[in-house]
């Protein structure tokens, strides 16, 4: 079955590392940055515009354009491209707005 | 506390960068280079030092060129810092950065800028969907990550950029669907009154007319004076429509790689306010500078793309030229030395920068990809159209800071980065005002985000705890 | 040479809100505004419409503010249904929070003072850590009490400052941009205002250009004794809704966004902003909410605010001049409402104002010295 990804790597056998993103175990190549390492999975949009919900994924690749933002290990609006991925690491779309998550209350 | 001072701060690792902070160490001055990524080379040798074999294969000679330069820094005693990323720099030089979380705030004697170039923005309908880059991140994604398209990619827009990418996307054997060419074939008859100026720089001819033989000798789709450019797509882009020289085209893409040439990244310079003039030729704010690179304010310099684009090797020059001068303000040299030193370079930098003209005018975006029609937004952060730009111009705005209070646009993350030069061009066709006259946004810090808990922690940089064996990469 | 029968000097938010009270009475106007590099305190501020604490020690100026967010819920249906623009005025009640006994207790003698000014007049309520915990969810140890009045409130004052623009030329005010005045000329039918080559006339001339005032009063024989006060806020990344009061330092915006403020600082004409400033309102704001420390400040700016000698607003009907106006205020926000309807008709003489004799320039004479009143 051919994966839609829009990136693979271009040596045979590259290391890889584990990650999730949105709680589905990825396997990435090592030593990227994340959102590249995102980019090597078939994984839509990476998050959702906090003005309209417009769906958004890596654009520029140098830290310029911000639309790379997703939550890494519970941290929001981290930009995927500056950051090295990592074995172990929990990503998550950012939808919208962060969460400020005061005082550990489920509903408001 | 006492304030942590050192003679030279350049902020940015790329050739410019790097090349003065070479320069400015040899001549005896205690030089701090921060840079925000992980290891140095700045966009155009990115990664260069860690690249393998098959990656310098593919990126080619230009690119390998950078390995000397970025091992002389790691060789130095330059103290060089990865991973800093500056939010602020005020008028008396004082640099505020963000290393590991943790502020840090440092002044130098002298700063030099050399914060390098970015993409033009390319505001096409649909340019927002999920898998549409620019071809700078493709070449990011090839250097750092030897990452290249899955399936067929489309290239649009225009600039030799365009076709070295192509051309490196074919040595790793990608299948290029289309090379949606925004540029017309016969635009070098237009612009014959540059060619002679432009012969001095032959080298650099030669390398663009070899790009596009080597594409043509694969085959290449190449669609020439493509316009009316859209991209279409449910979430994710799916099809880009275009005309060229009379038909209507479609093509499949999931993948589309966008470039209508780079910019000089003036965040840094902008927010000094610092004297930036409009450039017609290269179609962006350029900062006012000397023949040394000082700008309007003293002891500030810039050097390399981040000023006004003239390539890597350019990029070089100027960099070792704004050392010169700053040695000597710095008393390490005298002005007969200076003179002396600086000869041959400005010899260098006059052939260097030859064919630049030509360059410019022979991949002038075309001002639909410039200036949008009403439906396409223009800044990305807070989903702003082109045309509700255009209706607060009819509200009475004069320029981007009223626009920016109106519509939010500018006020986003990225500060304006992706939206200024569109913005600014907008309200210019609308009141029908050069753009000279409308200027720019006005950028304040943060130029990178902090958090709170970081700003309200920030300390003085303890230049002692930097030594030569903290350089270590592998 | 363009006619009108009132020309504003000034498009901000005191100009604006006053031009469009004008037009309401059926006036011509004309507002004369500069260019895109202008100071504008119009874009530089936190959007508060607060009465809490306000004209200590001076009742009309307390009487004029309470009028003013009591005549806002009328102002912002007009301007809606003018423009289809939604404000976001919200007005549930705001938060003093102290940080200190010493500040609650300032904040306490000022509103006892006030309540008693009022007969008794004058809601408002002091908490404690643990009232204000059920209040304000995610308060921190470092806040050590709080006053609260419902009469408090905020709104989007950028979409105020867009809606007085749409609704001024719905109702057909013209707006002039880009123009720098400068000459006055006093006739016999009213007065003729120079800019570089235009030239206005009008029979009534509103000076509400803020620090630029002082230029233009001289120009008529006047001494406008204003001068510019340093504020800087920060600005962060859009939040889920957290905070639904405004409090004086910490403000949740309608995008999300948490305007963190302030500081007052004399540095003459300079909007630009400081690190040392930056720092204390950032360590305010997480004493106040300890969750901000992890959020990104992605914005700061600094603005100047528009203060007279002793910090109250000016309302002149120039003597020497009749037929022109002077009008500053550093609250333009909250005064808007009455800028547009108390104001404007007294302008357009069709009402009385006795309230704003104590903001004359008359006052001022003898003194020189500036002190903020909050």
């Amino acid at each position: 079955m051919p994966t839609d990804a829009l990136f693979r790597s271009l040596q045979l056998a590259p290391n890889h590392v584990r990650i999730t993103f949105d709680g589905m175990p990825l396997s990435v190549p090592a030593g990227v940055s994340l959102a590249a390492a995102l980019l090597a999975h078939d994984v839509g949009h990476t998050r959702e515009s906090p003005v309209n919900g417009r769906p958004g994924a890596p654009y520029c690749m140098m830290g310029v354009c911000f639309e790379c933002l997703v939550e890494v290990d519970g941290q929001a609006n981290a930009q995927a491209c500056l950051i090295q991925v990592e074995d172990g690491m929990s990503v998550r779309r950012q939808r919208g707005a962060r969460d400020l998550l005061i005082g550990g209350a489920d509903d408001e | 506390m006492s304030e942590a001072l050192v003679d030279l701060i350049v902020i940015g690792a790329g050739p410019a960068g790097i090349s003065a902070a070479l320069e400015a160490s040899a001549r005896g001055l205690a030089v701090v280079l921060l840079d925000e990524q992980a290891s140095p080379g700045g966009q155009i040798y990115r990664n260069v030092a860690q690249s393998d074999a098959r990656s310098r294969e593919v990126l080619g000679a230009d690119y390998v060129a950078g390995l000397e330069l970025v091992e002389a820094l790691l060789a130095s005693d330059v103290r060089y810092q990865p991973n800093a990323a500056v939010w602020q720099v005020t008028e008396e030089r004082r640099v505020h950065f963000l290393q590991d979380g943790n502020a840090h705030v440092l002044r130098g004697r002298q700063l030099l800028i050399a914060t390098g170039a970015m993409e033009r923005p390319m505001p096409i309908p649909g340019w927002t969907l999920p898998g549409v880059m620019t071809a700078g991140a493709g070449q990011i994604l090839l250097k750092n990550a030897a990452m290249v398209p899955q399936g067929p990619v489309v290239l649009a827009g225009c600039g030799p950029l365009l076709y070295l990418l192509a051309v490196q996307y074919l040595r790793a054997g990608i299948r290029i669907e289309a090379l949606v060419d925004t540029s017309g074939r016969h635009e070098a008859f237009r612009h014959l009154g540059r060619l002679r100026e432009a012969l001095a720089g032959w080298r650099d001819l030669l390398k663009g007319l070899s790009l596009l033989a080597t594409l043509k000798r694969a085959g290449v789709k190449h669609y020439y004076a493509a316009e009316n450019l859209r991209i279409e797509g449910g979430r994710r882009a799916e099809t880009l429509y275009f005309d060229s020289q009379g038909q209507s085209h479609k093509v499949w893409a999931s993948l589309i790689l966008l470039h209508q040439g780079v910019v000089p990244n003036t965040q840094v310079t902008q927010s000094l306010r610092v004297r930036h003039d409009w450039n017609d030729p290269q179609l962006c704010w350029v900062a006012y500078r000397d023949s040394w690179g000082e700008t309007s304010l003293a002891g500030i310099f810039v050097a390399g793309d981040g000023g006004a684009i003239g390539g890597a090797n350019v990029a070089r020059t100027q960099g070792r030229l704004a050392a010169l001068r700053i040695a000597q303000q710095l008393q390490k040299i005298d002005e007969i030395q200076l003179h002396k030193l600086a000869l041959p370079w400005r010899r260098l930098l006059h052939q260097q920068g030859a064919a630049r003209p030509l360059i410019d005018a022979l991949y002038r975006p075309q001002k639909r990809n410039r200036i949008p029609d009403d439906e396409t937004i223009v800044c990305r952060c807070e989903e702003v159209s082109a045309g509700a730009i255009r209706s607060y111009v009819d509200l009475g705005c004069q320029g981007p800071n009223q626009t920016k209070a109106f519509g939010r646009c500018g006020m986003g993350p990225c500060q304006g980065r992706q939206c200024g030069l569109s913005v600014t061009e907008i309200i210019a066709q609308q009141r029908q005002v050069p753009q000279a006259s409308v200027g720019y946004y006005r950028i304040r810090p943060p130029l990178k985000p902090i958090t709170l808990a970081q700003l309200a922690s920030e300390r003085e940089f303890d230049l002692s705890v930097i030594s030569t064996l903290e350089r270590s990469l592998t | 040479m363009h006619k009108a029968d009132v020309v504003v000097v000034g498009g901000g938010l005191v100009g604006m809100s006053i031009a469009y009270g004008l037009a309401l009475l059926g006036r011509q106007v004309t507002v004369l505004d500069e260019g895109d590099d202008a100071f504008r305190a119009a874009r530089g501020n936190f959007g508060l419409l607060w009465v809490q604490g306000k004209g200590y020690k001076n009742s009309p100026y307390a009487s004029w503010t309470r009028q003013s967010v009591a005549l806002w819920p009328e102002f912002n249906a007009l301007l809606q249904s003018d423009t289809g623009i939604d404000l976001h005025l919200r007005q549930p009640g705001g938060f003093q929070l102290c940080m200190s006994e010493q500040e609650l207790a300032e904040e306490t003698r000022r509103l006892v003072w006030l309540q008693e000014a009022f007969d008794g007049d004058y809601p408002y309520e002091l908490l404690d850590p643990a009232q204000l915990k059920s209040r304000i969810p995610g308060i921190g140890p470092g806040v050590v009490g709080a006053c609260y009045t419902p009469m408090d409130g905020h709104v989007n004052p950028l979409k105020l400052l867009r809606a007085l623009y749409a609704a001024c030329t719905l109702r057909g005010v013209a707006i002039v941009n880009g123009v720098t005045v400068d000459g006055i000329d006093q006739h016999a039918s009213g007065f003729g205002i120079r800019a570089a080559a235009d030239r206005f006339e009008a029979e009534h001339l509103v000076l509400a250009a803020g620090l630029g005032n002082r230029p233009l009063g001289a120009m008529l024989g006047m001494d406008v004794p204003v001068r510019p006060n340093r504020g800087q806020i920060l600005v962060t990344e859009r939040l889920q809704p957290f905070l639904h009061y405004p409090t004086t330092y910490v403000r949740q915006t309608d995008e999300g966004t948490v305007q963190l403020g302030d500081s007052l600082e004399s540095v003459g004409f300079d909007d630009r902003t400081s690190s040392e400033a930056m720092s204390e309102i950032a360590a305010r704001a997480v004493q106040c909410f300890p969750q901000l420390g992890q959020v990104r400040m992605v914005r700061a700016w600094g603005a100047l605010r528009v203060l007279s000698a002793d910090g109250y607003p000016i309302y002149e009907a120039a003597h020497d001049s009749p037929g022109a106006f002077v009008v500053t205020c550093h609250s333009g926000v909250t005064l808007a409402a009455a800028h547009a309807l108390r104001l404007a008709p007294w302008i357009a003489g069709e009402a009385d104002a006795p309230g704003l004799r104590a903001f004359n320039l008359a006052r001022f004479k003898g003194q020189s010295e500036v002190r903020y009143a909050h």
